[in-house]
């Protein structure tokens, strides 16, 4: 699927970011339906079958997690949330609850367009295509091989299920709960300094300066990120 | 030259607070049945037929037919019930009344006294009660029940009048309207049984009502209304400054005692003060051995409260020489007239010294004395009184001892037999007397002196073991004994008293020191209340409590002391949750609010609320009530002495002067707090001011542009236009996020969301965040590898990074280079930030972390002055510490110092996962 006529769901209840967002998506050749309350979000999910949410937390009639938690029970499309709420807590709860990415208002535009195209090309992906490349680095999931610059590297099982992890969701957050319980398991999503010396590891084997990261960002206090 | 009149301001004032209250109309009549109540209803439906809001609260119509015609169209306030050993009585309803709060409330017979159980003991407090609360009242009263003509009455009619009223409520009365009606028509209509039913009207038609006694109780009455009305036209010359020839101001004092004849006195003192218009003093001269004595301090007690219900200030003096005392206070108060009583017996001392009437006549040069009589009950004659006095008090132990005691020395003397000399034994037998005077008093000691002498003259003098004298100089030895033996002994015995009594005096002006000087020492409220409830339990012996209102207003028991001679100190405090669970009766803590909210005392020994078990004294300064001092003691007919009573007003002052103190300083720190916040709010306001409408400026003046004028520009000053919105409103975008930031961290709402981070993931993370800042700058990073992580709250580290970066950046010249270095030291993390730029005051390198402070140098870089307060709450949450240097060659340096905690060393050892 091409971003040309992609289906666009914009669920905000102010007026001004709805018209912005319309302009700006219509612009760029989506197609793009506004709704303003929660209620409406679920119902137009179901009736709009749109490709991406866009998704604002602070709704009049219902919260916004509750939203994602709601949808979620019966569909697999991307939701990014557009939100004021800058914290922490409410950015991984959001991410939990089964959201795909976050972006605080205020925003840039050129960022909410570029994590709309990465979230619909994982979408278009999807787990067919074994072999992902991001930059100079290419993981291939069929052969359990990494290499960088043609290089192979030699990664520990738990090096390379990390990393397989995040290129199997590249460009989308991983929260440390994520990370963890998929890695290490449940009774483990609590250990964050497992994660922080692992990433720490596979940082140095794939050639990324923490300090100027270029593969796996930081995402502060929630997560890390593989670059889409 | 005449000067211009102008009416004395506190005389005005005078009248105005006047004005506040209710005004009291008094319907005053002769006697009973001359139409008082009738009266007052014609006159209550006169005003009710003008339209103004009249009710009954009280009325007694006696079954007269006319009467009770008038009170019908009247609405009455239904009485309250009161059930007293077992009878239920009726009571006027003063809450009622005052819920209800007419215009004007009808209250017959003034005079009446209420039902024990009541809030007041006389009806008269109550009306005075419902005056307060801004009601007006008609009231009924008969002469006869004025207090100061109340002997005067007896004396005519021989009628006693136990029901009185206090001369001041009719003189406090807006408008006395006497109702009159001539003897024969009083006789007339009492015989046609319009007062009374017949078998009762004969009675008293014979004992009451005859006509001498009518026209004199007429005659009293037409008097006082008019000096009433003579008052008011002075009072009308003065309110309007009218010069006239005013009468030199009389001042009177009478001279109490103990003795009930003083009442008659005090009565005679204030018809004279009434007719002179005088100021009116009444005094008590007390000895110290007096102060122990409880049968005279009730008696000075209920005297010094008639002459202060007959508007007399009342003073007590203390000194041995009566007559010295008077006269001194009488000079320095230009007392002119003195009243004193003619003393009942004679006493053998005055022969010597002059009795002290004849003293003070002899000292008073100037001062009018007058020396009063009065006829005295067979009950009250001060011998009879001390012949009872002994039979309730005197008990025989002590003489029983006294007899042991003469008898081992008789015993010890005869055994001495021949070598003492009858000299000796008269020397020796002194001792015993000396030992009973000091330890069981002056009869003791009288008793001893007389049964030495016996046991001398038994043994001792021939012819032995007989009561008969063989020698005359026996005879005079004997006399001569017995005299030295009872006036040693009266002299021990009073010594004794007054030791005694000066030291209970001293004792308590210890204890009132001890208090002063600890209440200016304390700035504790709590601690201070409990001290003064310690204190007053321990001198008095009782359970003391002090109450206040709590949020609803309600009062509860705050502190609570109670006697126990357990303790140390004698002294058991009641802890705070067993102080307020302290479960006070229901008409303990009716006294108490009543007493909270009137600001006057009540309770036990008072005049209100007298059934109460204990006496409640308000805790109050000029401005307000702000507690209730209980006192409850365990005896049941403790009543407290004048001087008691004095101590305890003394103590409620101070606490209440302290806990004003108190609460008075703590409102001036608060007020200095709130000026401080809004030194604070007006330093925010103005930066925020500015930093927000920098922005906004431009983002209005760009946008404006783009909008209106289309076309007027190429395509690249629109795109610079653009950037200059977006540049401004990620200005403000910073602005706000700081703002909200040090409100976190203010509010103490700073929670630490710690987690294992590695540093560079930080530095990392803030340098991209500020990557457009940066642009054009080389940013050394140089993080010692062997750093273990950190367990810190990941983004707030951040935030003081990107603060400190964006400072560095603001205050260097452009492309200058910024370093970041970290490295281990001694259990903590070193974190630096340098820059090559303008460096910082010496002065301010601890002030630039204080909020909204903004150096000196930095005046034309933007900015609130929020970012590094910001960094410092960060930090200082964490355990660690910032500072701010200049270095060596140029620039400036921050350092923060994170301290490792032991969790971090432990857990960078072990590691889990995978072998490599």
């Amino acid at each position: 699927m091409t971003s040309d006529g992609a289906r666009i769901l914009v669920v905000d209840d102010e007026q001004e970011v709805r018209k912005l967002l319309n302009i700006v998506l219509k612009a760029h050749g989506y197609h793009v339906q506004e709704v303003e309350d929660g209620q409406n979000a679920i119902v137009q999910t179901a009736i709009f079958h749109p490709d991406l949410l866009i998704l604002d937390l602070g709704l009049p009639d219902m919260d916004g997690i509750d939203v994602i938690k709601r949808i979620r029970e019966w569909s697999k499309v991307p939701i990014l949330i557009l939100s004021a709420r800058g914290q922490e807590e409410t950015k991984i709860a959001a991410l939990d609850a089964g959201a795909d990415d976050y972006i605080t208002k205020p925003f840039g535009m050129g960022e909410l367009l570029a994590r709309i195209r990465v979230a619909l090309r994982r979408t278009a992906n999807s787990e067919d295509d074994p072999v992902i490349t991001v930059g100079d680095l290419v993981i291939d999931l069929s052969k359990h091989m990494v290499t960088l610059r043609g290089n192979e590297l030699k990664l520990t099982p738990t090096e390379y299920e990390i990393l397989k992890l995040l290129a199997s969701h590249a460009g989308k957050v991983m929260t440390h709960k994520q990370l963890l319980r998929t890695v290490w398991g449940p009774e483990y999503e609590n250990e964050t300094h497992y994660l922080r010396v692992y990433i720490g590891q596979l940082r140095r084997k794939i050639g990324d300066d923490p300090i100027r990261p270029k593969y796996i960002i930081t995402e502060p206090g929630i997560g890390y990120r593989l670059m889409g | 030259m005449e000067r211009e009149v102008r009416p004395d301001p506190e005389k005005l004032l005078e009248r105005i607070t006047d004005d506040k209250r209710g005004k009291l109309t008094i319907f005053l009549g002769p006697a009973a049945g001359v139409g008082k109540t009738f009266a007052m209803l014609s006159a209550a439906h006169e005003r009710k037929s003008e339209g103004i809001d009249v009710v009954i609260g009280w009325v007694d119509t006696h079954k007269r037919p006319d009467t009770e015609r008038l009170v019908e169209g009247l609405e009455v306030i239904p009485p309250k019930t009161i059930v007293y050993k077992g009878t239920v009585f009726e009571e006027m309803d003063v809450d009622a009344i005052i819920a209800r709060k007419p215009m004007i409330v009808l209250v017959d017979e003034l005079a009446h006294t209420n039902v024990p159980g009541s809030r007041h003991h006389k009806r008269y407090q109550d009306v005075e009660e419902i005056l307060d609360n801004g009601i007006d009242v008609f009231t009924t009263l008969n002469i006869q029940h004025i207090e100061s003509l109340n002997d005067v009455v007896a004396q005519i009619t021989g009628v006693v009048v136990r029901e009185t009223v206090p001369d001041r409520i009719l003189e406090q009365a807006s408008e006395v309207r006497l109702i009159d009606l001539s003897a024969e028509e009083l006789i007339q209509r009492l015989k046609e049984g319009k007062v009374y039913v017949p078998e009762q009207a004969d009675k008293a038609l014979k004992n009451f009502f005859r006509k001498g006694n009518i026209n004199a109780l007429r005659e009293l009455a037409l008097r006082r209304t008019a000096e009433r009305i003579d008052k008011q036209l002075d009072k009308y010359m003065k309110a309007h400054d009218i010069q006239g020839p005013w009468p030199v101001k009389e001042r009177i004092m009478v001279c109490i005692s103990p003795s009930p004849l003083s009442a008659n006195l005090i009565r005679f003192a204030r018809r004279m003060v009434n007719r002179l218009e005088a100021e009116f003093y009444a005094v008590y001269v007390e000895k110290p051995e007096d102060l122990h004595n409880e049968k005279l301090q009730q008696g000075i007690r209920k005297n010094l409260s008639l002459a202060e219900n007959l508007g007399a200030q009342t003073v007590i003096l203390t000194g041995n020489d009566l007559a010295k005392e008077i006269i001194d206070f009488a000079r320095s108060k230009n007392i002119t007239q003195i009243i004193i009583g003619k003393p009942l017996e004679f006493k053998l001392l005055d022969i010597w010294k002059g009795s002290l009437v004849d003293r003070i006549l002899r000292l008073s040069r100037g001062i009018s004395v007058h020396v009063i009589t009065g006829e005295v009950d067979e009950d009250d004659k001060p011998w009879t009184q001390m012949y009872k006095e002994m039979k309730q008090r005197v008990s025989f132990i002590p003489f029983i001892k006294d007899l042991f005691i003469v008898a081992a020395f008789t015993l010890i003397c005869k055994m001495a037999g021949k070598i003492l000399s009858t000299a000796d034994l008269t020397l020796i037998y002194q001792i015993p007397v000396l030992m009973s005077a000091v330890r069981s008093g002056l009869l003791s000691g009288i008793f001893t002196a007389f049964i030495s002498t016996l046991a001398l003259n038994f043994f001792f003098i021939p012819p032995l073991r007989t009561f008969s004298v063989a020698n005359v100089g026996y005879i005079l030895n004997l006399i001569i004994f017995m005299v030295t033996a009872i006036i040693i002994s009266s002299l021990i015995s009073r010594l004794t008293r007054i030791a005694e009594a000066s030291q209970k005096r001293e004792a308590r002006t210890a204890a009132m020191y001890r208090l002063s000087r600890n209440i200016a020492a304390t700035a504790d409220t709590k601690y201070l209340l409990e001290m003064v409830t310690k204190e007053i339990c321990n001198i008095f012996h009782a359970d003391t409590m002090i109450l206040r209102p709590d949020d609803k207003g309600k009062l509860k028991v705050d502190f609570y002391a109670t006697s126990n001679h357990n303790d140390e100190d004698g002294v058991r405090i009641l802890q705070d949750n067993e102080a307020n669970s302290f479960n006070l009766a229901e008409k303990e803590r009716a006294t108490a609010t009543w007493v909270y909210e009137h600001g006057e005392k009540a309770g036990f020994g008072t005049d209100t609320l007298s059934d109460a078990k204990a006496v409640y004294i308000p805790l109050k300064t000029q401005k307000n009530t702000f507690g209730v001092l209980g006192i409850r003691f365990e005896r049941e007919n403790r009543y407290l002495t004048p001087d008691e009573w004095q101590l305890l007003d003394a103590f409620a002052g101070l606490a209440a002067i302290a806990v004003e103190r108190i609460s008075l300083s703590e409102e001036a720190k608060k007020a200095e707090i709130l000026a401080k916040t809004e030194q604070l709010r007006v330093a925010l306001l103005d930066s925020v001011s500015h930093e927000l409408r920098t922005p906004l400026s431009s983002i209005i003046g760009a946008a404006t542009t783009l909008l209106e004028e289309e076309g007027l520009y190429d395509k690249e000053v629109r795109r610079n236009m653009l950037s200059t919105i977006l540049n401004s409103a990620m200005r403000m975008n910073i602005l706000v996020e700081n703002l909200l930031g040090m409100t976190r961290i203010e509010s103490g709402n700073l929670r630490l969301r710690l987690d294992w981070c590695a540093l560079e993931d930080i530095i990392g993370s803030a340098l991209t965040r500020l990557k457009d800042r940066l642009e054009g700058r080389s940013v050394n990073v140089d993080v010692d590898p062997k750093l273990p992580l950190l367990y810190v709250d990941f983004v707030l580290m951040e935030q003081v990074m990107i603060n400190l970066l964006d400072n560095a950046v603001k205050y260097s010249p452009k492309g200058s280079p910024i370093t970041i270095t970290a490295k281990l030291s001694d259990k903590a993390v070193e974190i630096q930030v340098e820059d090559e730029g303008i460096g910082i005051p010496e002065e301010d390198l601890e002030r630039i972390f204080d909020k909204f402070y903004r150096a000196e140098t930095s005046r034309h870089v933007s900015g609130t002055g929020v970012g590094l307060s910001i960094c410092k709450g960060i930090v200082e949450a964490h355990g660690g510490k910032i500072k701010a240097e200049n270095r060596d060659k140029k620039g400036a340096r921050f350092s923060i110092n994170l301290p490792l905690s032991a969790l971090q060393q432990e857990k960078t050892e072990s590691l889990p996962g995978d072998s490599r």
